[in-house]
Protein backbone atom coordinates (compact mmCIF):
# COMPACT_ATOMS: atom_id res chain seq x y z
CA UNK A 1 0.00 0.00 0.00
CA UNK A 2 1.37 3.41 -0.89
CA UNK A 3 1.87 6.09 1.81
CA UNK A 4 1.30 9.84 1.68
CA UNK A 5 1.72 12.46 3.93
CA UNK A 6 -1.77 14.00 2.72
CA UNK A 7 -4.49 12.88 0.54
CA UNK A 8 -7.22 15.90 -1.09
CA UNK A 9 -10.16 14.84 -1.65
CA UNK A 10 -12.05 16.36 -4.59
CA UNK A 11 -10.06 18.14 -7.51
CA UNK A 12 -11.99 21.55 -8.12
CA UNK A 13 -10.12 25.18 -7.69
CA UNK A 14 -10.02 24.45 -3.88
CA UNK A 15 -8.41 20.97 -3.99
CA UNK A 16 -5.83 21.89 -6.46
CA UNK A 17 -5.06 24.93 -5.12
CA UNK A 18 -4.43 23.81 -1.47
CA UNK A 19 -2.05 20.74 -3.29
CA UNK A 20 0.08 23.67 -4.54
CA UNK A 21 0.06 25.75 -1.47
CA UNK A 22 0.97 22.70 0.33
CA UNK A 23 3.69 21.56 -1.72
CA UNK A 24 5.09 25.10 -2.07
CA UNK A 25 5.85 24.88 1.68
CA UNK A 26 7.61 21.62 1.48
CA UNK A 27 5.48 19.15 1.70
CA UNK A 28 6.44 15.95 -0.10
CA UNK A 29 3.97 13.15 -1.24
CA UNK A 30 0.20 14.62 -1.80
CA UNK A 31 -2.17 12.67 -3.66
CA UNK A 32 -5.41 14.73 -5.13
CA UNK A 33 -8.35 12.45 -5.79
CA UNK A 34 -11.13 13.07 -7.80
CA UNK A 35 -13.89 11.08 -9.34
CA UNK A 36 -14.27 12.62 -12.70
CA UNK A 37 -11.70 15.46 -14.21
CA UNK A 38 -10.34 18.20 -12.68
CA UNK A 39 -13.20 21.50 -12.65
CA UNK A 40 -15.36 18.65 -13.25
CA UNK A 41 -17.75 20.07 -10.28
CA UNK A 42 -19.20 23.15 -8.69
CA UNK A 43 -15.55 25.08 -10.14
CA UNK A 44 -16.03 24.17 -14.04
CA UNK A 45 -19.83 25.13 -13.71
CA UNK A 46 -19.69 28.51 -11.79
CA UNK A 47 -20.19 31.67 -13.05
CA UNK A 48 -16.82 32.80 -13.02
CA UNK A 49 -16.99 36.09 -11.12
CA UNK A 50 -14.79 37.42 -9.23
CA UNK A 51 -15.89 40.35 -6.58
CA UNK A 52 -14.33 42.16 -3.03
CA UNK A 53 -17.66 43.71 -3.00
CA UNK A 54 -18.87 42.05 0.51
CA UNK A 55 -20.25 42.85 3.85
CA UNK A 56 -18.54 41.72 5.88
CA UNK A 57 -14.63 42.15 6.92
CA UNK A 58 -13.43 38.37 7.00
CA UNK A 59 -15.32 38.00 3.45
CA UNK A 60 -13.65 41.42 2.38
CA UNK A 61 -10.44 40.28 3.29
CA UNK A 62 -10.56 36.54 1.64
CA UNK A 63 -11.58 37.70 -1.92
CA UNK A 64 -9.81 41.33 -2.18
CA UNK A 65 -6.01 38.73 -1.37
CA UNK A 66 -7.71 36.35 -3.90
CA UNK A 67 -7.92 38.75 -6.45
CA UNK A 68 -4.12 40.09 -5.82
CA UNK A 69 -3.32 36.49 -6.73
CA UNK A 70 -5.44 36.42 -9.57
CA UNK A 71 -3.75 39.07 -10.90
CA UNK A 72 -0.09 37.82 -10.60
CA UNK A 73 -1.33 34.23 -11.13
CA UNK A 74 -0.06 33.17 -14.76
CA UNK A 75 3.64 34.32 -12.90
CA UNK A 76 3.43 33.40 -10.10
CA UNK A 77 2.16 29.70 -11.01
CA UNK A 78 4.00 29.61 -14.56
CA UNK A 79 1.54 28.99 -16.42
CA UNK A 80 1.87 28.38 -20.24
CA UNK A 81 -1.70 29.36 -20.75
CA UNK A 82 -3.52 32.11 -19.51
CA UNK A 83 -6.51 32.14 -16.68
CA UNK A 84 -8.16 34.88 -18.88
CA UNK A 85 -8.29 37.40 -16.17
CA UNK A 86 -10.73 40.54 -16.99
CA UNK A 87 -11.07 43.39 -14.50
CA UNK A 88 -14.47 44.62 -15.99
CA UNK A 89 -15.68 45.43 -12.61
CA UNK A 90 -18.94 44.37 -10.76
CA UNK A 91 -21.99 46.77 -10.54
CA UNK A 92 -24.24 45.86 -7.69
CA UNK A 93 -27.78 47.12 -7.94
CA UNK A 94 -29.47 48.15 -5.21
CA UNK A 95 -33.58 48.11 -4.75
CA UNK A 96 -35.34 49.61 -2.02
CA UNK A 97 -33.72 51.59 0.65
CA UNK A 98 -33.28 49.02 2.79
CA UNK A 99 -30.86 47.39 0.23
CA UNK A 100 -29.30 50.93 -0.07
CA UNK A 101 -28.38 51.69 3.37
CA UNK A 102 -26.89 48.14 3.55
CA UNK A 103 -24.61 48.90 0.44
CA UNK A 104 -23.26 52.49 1.82
CA UNK A 105 -22.57 50.71 4.65
CA UNK A 106 -20.79 47.76 2.54
CA UNK A 107 -18.75 50.25 1.09
CA UNK A 108 -17.99 51.79 4.08
CA UNK A 109 -15.92 48.77 5.35
CA UNK A 110 -15.02 48.00 2.59
CA UNK A 111 -13.15 51.24 2.04
CA UNK A 112 -11.72 50.68 5.17
CA UNK A 113 -9.45 47.53 3.76
CA UNK A 114 -8.68 49.15 0.68
CA UNK A 115 -10.93 48.05 -1.83
CA UNK A 116 -12.28 51.61 -3.08
CA UNK A 117 -15.73 50.62 -4.51
CA UNK A 118 -17.68 53.55 -5.96
CA UNK A 119 -21.13 54.67 -5.25
CA UNK A 120 -23.26 55.43 -8.13
CA UNK A 121 -26.80 57.12 -8.27
CA UNK A 122 -28.82 55.32 -11.14
CA UNK A 123 -27.61 57.53 -14.11
CA UNK A 124 -23.89 56.86 -13.22
CA UNK A 125 -24.23 53.34 -13.22
CA UNK A 126 -25.70 53.46 -17.02
CA UNK A 127 -22.59 55.33 -17.89
CA UNK A 128 -21.31 52.43 -16.82
CA UNK A 129 -23.34 49.94 -18.82
CA UNK A 130 -25.13 52.17 -21.18
CA UNK A 131 -27.65 49.43 -21.65
CA UNK A 132 -29.10 49.30 -18.17
CA UNK A 133 -32.36 49.62 -17.51
CA UNK A 134 -32.84 51.90 -14.37
CA UNK A 135 -36.48 51.51 -13.51
CA UNK A 136 -37.26 51.38 -10.20
CA UNK A 137 -32.80 51.43 -9.28
CA UNK A 138 -32.26 53.28 -5.99
CA UNK A 139 -28.48 53.34 -6.95
CA UNK A 140 -25.14 50.79 -7.35
CA UNK A 141 -22.00 50.40 -6.39
CA UNK A 142 -19.02 49.55 -8.37
CA UNK A 143 -15.51 48.48 -7.67
CA UNK A 144 -13.40 48.37 -11.32
CA UNK A 145 -10.67 45.49 -9.97
CA UNK A 146 -13.58 43.16 -9.43
CA UNK A 147 -14.00 40.72 -12.81
CA UNK A 148 -13.64 37.62 -14.20
CA UNK A 149 -11.61 34.52 -14.13
CA UNK A 150 -11.31 31.32 -16.19
CA UNK A 151 -12.20 28.34 -13.93
CA UNK A 152 -10.76 25.67 -16.29
CA UNK A 153 -7.67 27.60 -16.63
CA UNK A 154 -7.31 28.75 -12.77
CA UNK A 155 -7.99 24.96 -11.85
CA UNK A 156 -5.18 24.24 -14.77
CA UNK A 157 -2.25 26.23 -13.79
CA UNK A 158 -2.61 25.24 -9.95
CA UNK A 159 -2.87 21.38 -11.70
CA UNK A 160 0.35 21.68 -13.87
CA UNK A 161 2.37 24.26 -10.70
CA UNK A 162 1.54 21.44 -8.18
CA UNK A 163 2.52 18.68 -10.72
CA UNK A 164 5.68 20.74 -11.22
CA UNK A 165 6.20 20.16 -7.41
CA UNK A 166 5.42 16.26 -7.64
CA UNK A 167 2.01 16.20 -6.87
CA UNK A 168 -0.25 13.22 -7.49
CA UNK A 169 -3.43 13.36 -9.13
CA UNK A 170 -5.44 10.28 -9.75
CA UNK A 171 -8.54 11.13 -11.64
CA UNK A 172 -11.74 9.12 -12.54
CA UNK A 173 -10.98 7.75 -8.53
CA UNK A 174 -13.49 7.52 -6.25
CA UNK A 175 -12.88 7.47 -2.57
CA UNK A 176 -14.71 4.80 -1.12
CA UNK A 177 -13.94 4.98 2.17
CA UNK A 178 -11.78 6.91 5.42
CA UNK A 179 -10.60 4.27 7.82
CA UNK A 180 -10.33 6.17 11.74
CA UNK A 181 -8.09 4.37 14.14
CA UNK A 182 -7.90 5.58 17.87
CA UNK A 183 -9.81 9.25 16.82
CA UNK A 184 -6.95 9.53 13.80
CA UNK A 185 -7.36 9.08 10.13
CA UNK A 186 -5.03 6.11 8.58
CA UNK A 187 -6.43 5.24 5.48
CA UNK A 188 -8.44 6.42 2.38
CA UNK A 189 -10.12 3.73 0.04
CA UNK A 190 -9.93 4.69 -3.59
CA UNK A 191 -11.15 2.29 -6.53
CA UNK A 192 -7.56 2.71 -7.55
CA UNK A 193 -6.55 1.15 -4.03
CA UNK A 194 -5.59 2.14 -0.58
CA UNK A 195 -3.23 5.23 0.83
CA UNK A 196 -1.74 5.37 4.01
CA UNK A 197 -2.04 8.80 5.58
CA UNK A 198 -2.10 10.67 8.36
CA UNK A 199 -4.13 13.47 6.91
CA UNK A 200 -7.13 13.70 4.27
CA UNK A 201 -8.42 17.19 3.42
CA UNK A 202 -12.13 17.12 2.47
CA UNK A 203 -12.47 19.40 -0.61
CA UNK A 204 -15.37 17.70 -2.31
CA UNK A 205 -17.62 20.28 -3.03
CA UNK A 206 -20.86 19.38 -4.01
CA UNK A 207 -20.16 15.84 -2.35
CA UNK A 208 -18.50 17.74 1.09
CA UNK A 209 -21.17 15.52 3.16
CA UNK A 210 -20.64 12.34 2.18
CA UNK A 211 -17.01 12.10 2.54
CA UNK A 212 -17.66 13.68 5.69
CA UNK A 213 -19.96 11.24 6.96
CA UNK A 214 -17.38 8.25 6.04
CA UNK A 215 -15.56 9.46 9.08
CA UNK A 216 -18.08 9.51 11.24
CA UNK A 217 -19.06 13.34 10.68
CA UNK A 218 -22.52 14.98 9.60
CA UNK A 219 -22.09 18.48 8.54
CA UNK A 220 -24.73 21.27 8.75
CA UNK A 221 -24.43 21.67 5.00
CA UNK A 222 -26.45 20.62 1.83
CA UNK A 223 -25.94 20.57 -1.81
CA UNK A 224 -28.28 22.47 -4.02
CA UNK A 225 -29.00 23.15 -7.86
CA UNK A 226 -28.20 26.03 -9.36
CA UNK A 227 -28.62 27.05 -13.09
CA UNK A 228 -26.50 28.86 -15.75
CA UNK A 229 -26.77 30.03 -19.32
CA UNK A 230 -23.91 31.57 -22.17
CA UNK A 231 -24.94 33.28 -25.29
CA UNK A 232 -22.82 33.33 -28.42
CA UNK A 233 -20.05 35.22 -28.58
CA UNK A 234 -20.42 38.68 -29.68
CA UNK A 235 -18.41 42.57 -29.43
CA UNK A 236 -17.46 43.61 -26.31
CA UNK A 237 -20.02 45.69 -25.06
CA UNK A 238 -20.47 45.37 -21.10
CA UNK A 239 -17.54 45.42 -19.14
CA UNK A 240 -18.37 44.67 -15.90
CA UNK A 241 -20.70 41.86 -13.89
CA UNK A 242 -23.74 42.60 -13.14
CA UNK A 243 -25.38 41.51 -10.30
CA UNK A 244 -29.10 42.57 -8.37
CA UNK A 245 -29.66 40.93 -5.54
CA UNK A 246 -33.25 42.18 -6.04
CA UNK A 247 -33.34 39.94 -9.04
CA UNK A 248 -31.07 37.52 -7.78
CA UNK A 249 -29.69 37.11 -10.84
CA UNK A 250 -25.89 37.91 -12.17
CA UNK A 251 -24.64 38.33 -15.66
CA UNK A 252 -21.40 39.08 -17.61
CA UNK A 253 -19.70 39.06 -20.48
CA UNK A 254 -16.39 37.04 -20.55
CA UNK A 255 -13.26 38.05 -22.29
CA UNK A 256 -14.10 35.50 -25.36
CA UNK A 257 -17.33 37.46 -25.79
CA UNK A 258 -19.62 35.11 -24.67
CA UNK A 259 -22.46 36.28 -21.84
CA UNK A 260 -23.17 33.93 -18.98
CA UNK A 261 -25.81 34.41 -16.73
CA UNK A 262 -27.26 32.63 -13.54
CA UNK A 263 -29.99 32.92 -11.07
CA UNK A 264 -30.82 31.99 -7.27
CA UNK A 265 -33.63 30.25 -6.84
CA UNK A 266 -33.38 28.44 -3.21
CA UNK A 267 -36.96 27.77 -3.45
CA UNK A 268 -37.69 25.86 -6.35
CA UNK A 269 -34.35 24.59 -6.72
CA UNK A 270 -34.06 20.42 -5.83
CA UNK A 271 -31.55 19.77 -3.17
CA UNK A 272 -29.11 17.22 -3.36
CA UNK A 273 -26.55 16.20 -6.45
CA UNK A 274 -29.15 16.42 -9.22
CA UNK A 275 -27.75 18.45 -12.03
CA UNK A 276 -29.87 18.67 -14.70
CA UNK A 277 -31.38 21.38 -16.72
CA UNK A 278 -34.76 22.79 -16.84
CA UNK A 279 -36.66 24.76 -19.44
CA UNK A 280 -38.66 26.98 -16.48
CA UNK A 281 -34.79 28.51 -15.75
CA UNK A 282 -34.58 29.55 -19.35
CA UNK A 283 -38.04 31.53 -19.18
CA UNK A 284 -37.51 32.89 -16.03
CA UNK A 285 -33.33 34.19 -16.77
CA UNK A 286 -34.42 35.72 -20.42
CA UNK A 287 -37.53 37.22 -19.18
CA UNK A 288 -35.46 39.23 -16.10
CA UNK A 289 -32.53 39.62 -18.13
CA UNK A 290 -33.93 40.64 -21.31
CA UNK A 291 -36.42 43.66 -18.80
CA UNK A 292 -32.94 44.36 -17.26
CA UNK A 293 -30.44 44.72 -20.19
CA UNK A 294 -32.78 44.56 -22.82
CA UNK A 295 -30.40 44.32 -26.04
CA UNK A 296 -29.59 41.42 -24.77
CA UNK A 297 -32.77 39.47 -26.03
CA UNK A 298 -31.41 39.92 -29.34
CA UNK A 299 -28.61 37.24 -28.03
CA UNK A 300 -28.90 33.63 -28.91
CA UNK A 301 -28.25 31.24 -25.77
CA UNK A 302 -26.01 28.45 -27.10
CA UNK A 303 -26.37 26.18 -24.17
CA UNK A 304 -28.02 26.04 -20.15
CA UNK A 305 -26.14 23.64 -17.32
CA UNK A 306 -26.52 23.27 -13.84
CA UNK A 307 -23.88 23.07 -11.01
CA UNK A 308 -23.95 22.34 -6.91
CA UNK A 309 -23.70 25.20 -4.59
CA UNK A 310 -22.68 23.31 -1.41
CA UNK A 311 -24.86 25.81 0.91
CA UNK A 312 -24.04 26.30 4.86
CA UNK A 313 -26.53 27.92 7.40
CA UNK A 314 -24.58 31.04 7.18
CA UNK A 315 -23.43 31.00 3.32
CA UNK A 316 -19.82 31.10 4.72
CA UNK A 317 -17.25 28.04 4.65
CA UNK A 318 -16.44 25.44 7.08
CA UNK A 319 -12.43 25.66 6.85
CA UNK A 320 -9.99 23.99 9.30
CA UNK A 321 -9.65 20.70 11.36
CA UNK A 322 -12.50 19.06 13.44
CA UNK A 323 -12.57 18.27 16.87
CA UNK A 324 -12.48 14.59 18.03
CA UNK A 325 -11.01 13.51 14.47
CA UNK A 326 -7.58 14.10 14.16
CA UNK A 327 -5.71 14.47 10.52
CA UNK A 328 -9.06 15.42 8.73
CA UNK A 329 -9.93 18.76 7.38
CA UNK A 330 -12.31 20.31 5.98
CA UNK A 331 -12.21 23.12 2.99
CA UNK A 332 -16.19 22.97 2.34
CA UNK A 333 -19.55 24.78 1.93
CA UNK A 334 -18.29 28.00 -0.37
CA UNK A 335 -22.07 28.54 -0.68
CA UNK A 336 -21.39 29.53 -4.21
CA UNK A 337 -18.61 31.73 -4.05
CA UNK A 338 -15.57 29.31 -3.72
CA UNK A 339 -13.90 30.35 -7.42
CA UNK A 340 -13.29 33.87 -6.44
CA UNK A 341 -11.59 33.26 -2.74
CA UNK A 342 -9.79 29.90 -3.50
CA UNK A 343 -6.65 31.67 -3.47
CA UNK A 344 -6.15 33.07 -0.24
CA UNK A 345 -8.30 30.03 0.76
CA UNK A 346 -5.96 27.36 0.02
CA UNK A 347 -2.91 29.29 1.60
CA UNK A 348 -5.01 29.57 4.74
CA UNK A 349 -5.36 25.74 4.42
CA UNK A 350 -2.09 25.06 3.49
CA UNK A 351 -0.56 27.60 6.48
CA UNK A 352 -2.98 25.73 8.86
CA UNK A 353 -2.66 22.51 8.03
CA UNK A 354 1.09 22.82 8.50
CA UNK A 355 0.59 24.22 11.69
CA UNK A 356 2.07 28.18 10.30
CA UNK A 357 0.45 31.36 11.61
CA UNK A 358 -2.44 31.47 9.62
CA UNK A 359 -2.22 35.30 7.48
CA UNK A 360 -5.89 35.46 8.05
CA UNK A 361 -7.78 34.36 11.39
CA UNK A 362 -9.18 30.93 10.09
CA UNK A 363 -10.88 29.90 13.28
CA UNK A 364 -13.84 32.10 12.93
CA UNK A 365 -14.69 29.92 9.60
CA UNK A 366 -13.93 26.44 12.01
CA UNK A 367 -17.07 24.10 11.99
CA UNK A 368 -17.87 24.89 15.68
CA UNK A 369 -19.03 28.54 15.31
CA UNK A 370 -22.59 26.52 14.63
CA UNK A 371 -22.65 25.20 17.78
CA UNK A 372 -21.06 28.46 19.37
CA UNK A 373 -23.87 30.33 17.56
CA UNK A 374 -21.00 32.90 16.03
CA UNK A 375 -22.70 32.53 12.62
CA UNK A 376 -20.80 34.62 9.78
CA UNK A 377 -23.87 36.49 8.63
CA UNK A 378 -23.11 38.29 5.37
CA UNK A 379 -25.98 40.38 3.75
CA UNK A 380 -24.39 40.22 0.18
CA UNK A 381 -25.15 37.12 -0.96
CA UNK A 382 -26.91 35.89 -4.40
CA UNK B 1 8.91 25.73 -46.99
CA UNK B 2 6.32 23.12 -47.02
CA UNK B 3 4.24 24.30 -44.46
CA UNK B 4 1.02 22.59 -44.04
CA UNK B 5 -2.01 25.13 -43.36
CA UNK B 6 -3.45 24.08 -40.00
CA UNK B 7 -6.41 22.00 -39.90
CA UNK B 8 -8.91 23.39 -38.02
CA UNK B 9 -11.30 20.94 -35.75
CA UNK B 10 -13.45 22.90 -34.35
CA UNK B 11 -14.76 25.37 -36.52
CA UNK B 12 -16.89 27.87 -33.94
CA UNK B 13 -14.09 28.08 -31.75
CA UNK B 14 -10.99 27.62 -34.34
CA UNK B 15 -9.68 24.95 -32.48
CA UNK B 16 -6.57 23.48 -34.48
CA UNK B 17 -5.88 19.27 -35.16
CA UNK B 18 -2.55 19.98 -33.72
CA UNK B 19 -3.62 21.45 -30.52
CA UNK B 20 -5.87 18.35 -29.69
CA UNK B 21 -3.44 15.79 -30.61
CA UNK B 22 -1.03 18.31 -28.01
CA UNK B 23 -3.74 18.01 -25.55
CA UNK B 24 -4.07 14.37 -25.55
CA UNK B 25 -0.43 13.87 -25.48
CA UNK B 26 -0.08 15.57 -22.44
CA UNK B 27 -3.32 13.65 -20.50
CA UNK B 28 -6.05 15.14 -21.34
CA UNK B 29 -8.02 12.27 -22.40
CA UNK B 30 -11.55 13.04 -22.30
CA UNK B 31 -13.66 15.46 -24.61
CA UNK B 32 -14.61 17.04 -21.25
CA UNK B 33 -11.48 17.78 -20.40
CA UNK B 34 -10.46 18.56 -24.07
CA UNK B 35 -13.26 20.99 -24.21
CA UNK B 36 -12.46 23.09 -20.96
CA UNK B 37 -9.28 23.78 -22.16
CA UNK B 38 -9.72 24.84 -25.94
CA UNK B 39 -13.46 25.60 -25.89
CA UNK B 40 -13.61 22.88 -28.60
CA UNK B 41 -17.61 22.27 -28.58
CA UNK B 42 -18.28 25.37 -26.57
CA UNK B 43 -19.89 27.24 -29.54
CA UNK B 44 -22.78 27.02 -31.29
CA UNK B 45 -23.14 23.42 -32.45
CA UNK B 46 -22.25 22.60 -29.30
CA UNK B 47 -19.72 19.85 -30.49
CA UNK B 48 -21.56 18.57 -33.18
CA UNK B 49 -19.30 18.83 -35.98
CA UNK B 50 -15.84 18.92 -33.88
CA UNK B 51 -17.28 16.17 -31.65
CA UNK B 52 -16.44 12.87 -33.31
CA UNK B 53 -13.26 14.17 -34.40
CA UNK B 54 -12.18 14.74 -31.33
CA UNK B 55 -13.41 10.95 -30.22
CA UNK B 56 -11.97 9.68 -33.28
CA UNK B 57 -7.85 11.01 -31.95
CA UNK B 58 -8.53 10.15 -28.24
CA UNK B 59 -9.15 7.07 -29.75
CA UNK B 60 -6.06 6.37 -32.11
CA UNK B 61 -3.75 8.23 -29.66
CA UNK B 62 -4.92 6.45 -26.28
CA UNK B 63 -5.18 3.36 -28.29
CA UNK B 64 -9.10 2.93 -26.57
CA UNK B 65 -12.23 2.10 -28.71
CA UNK B 66 -14.72 4.83 -29.72
CA UNK B 67 -17.55 2.91 -27.93
CA UNK B 68 -15.85 3.12 -23.97
CA UNK B 69 -15.39 6.67 -24.15
CA UNK B 70 -17.17 9.00 -21.65
CA UNK B 71 -19.61 11.14 -23.98
CA UNK B 72 -19.66 14.88 -23.27
CA UNK B 73 -23.10 15.86 -21.90
CA UNK B 74 -25.57 17.11 -24.39
CA UNK B 75 -27.92 19.82 -22.67
CA UNK B 76 -30.60 22.22 -24.55
CA UNK B 77 -30.72 24.47 -26.64
CA UNK B 78 -30.90 21.98 -29.67
CA UNK B 79 -29.75 25.52 -31.83
CA UNK B 80 -29.34 28.91 -30.59
CA UNK B 81 -32.35 30.53 -29.69
CA UNK B 82 -32.73 34.09 -28.61
CA UNK B 83 -33.05 35.45 -25.06
CA UNK B 84 -36.00 37.40 -26.77
CA UNK B 85 -37.71 34.73 -28.15
CA UNK B 86 -37.77 32.56 -24.87
CA UNK B 87 -38.54 36.11 -23.17
CA UNK B 88 -41.59 36.16 -25.46
CA UNK B 89 -42.64 32.51 -24.91
CA UNK B 90 -41.33 31.14 -27.80
CA UNK B 91 -42.70 33.73 -30.19
CA UNK B 92 -40.44 35.07 -32.77
CA UNK B 93 -42.15 38.51 -33.82
CA UNK B 94 -40.91 40.84 -31.45
CA UNK B 95 -37.19 40.05 -33.20
CA UNK B 96 -35.84 43.08 -34.98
Amino acid sequence: MKSKEAVIIGGGVIGCAIAYELAKRGMSDITVVEQSYLASGATGRCGAGVRQQWGLESNILLSKYSCQALEQMNEALDYDDDIEFKQGGYLLLAYGDQQWEQFLKNVELQHKHGVMSEIKTPEQAKEIVPHLNITGLKGATFHQKDGHANPFKVTDAYYQAAKRLGVEFLTFTEVKDIVISAGKVTKVVTTKGDIATKRVINAAGGWSNIVANMVGIDLPIHSERHQILVTEPVKPMQGPMVMSFHHSIYCQQTPHGSFIMGLGDPVNEPRGLNIDNTWQFMQEMSEIITNLLPPLRNLRVVRQWAGLYNVTPDAAPILGSVPGVEGFYLAVGFSGHGFMIAPMTAQLMAEHILGIETTLPISIYDLERYKRGELIREPNVV
Amino acid sequence: MNEKKPAIVCRCSDVTLEQIRDLIRKGYTSIDEIKRITRAGMGPCQGKTCGPIIEREIAQITGSKIESLAQHRQRGPIKGIKLGTLAAGGDHKHEE
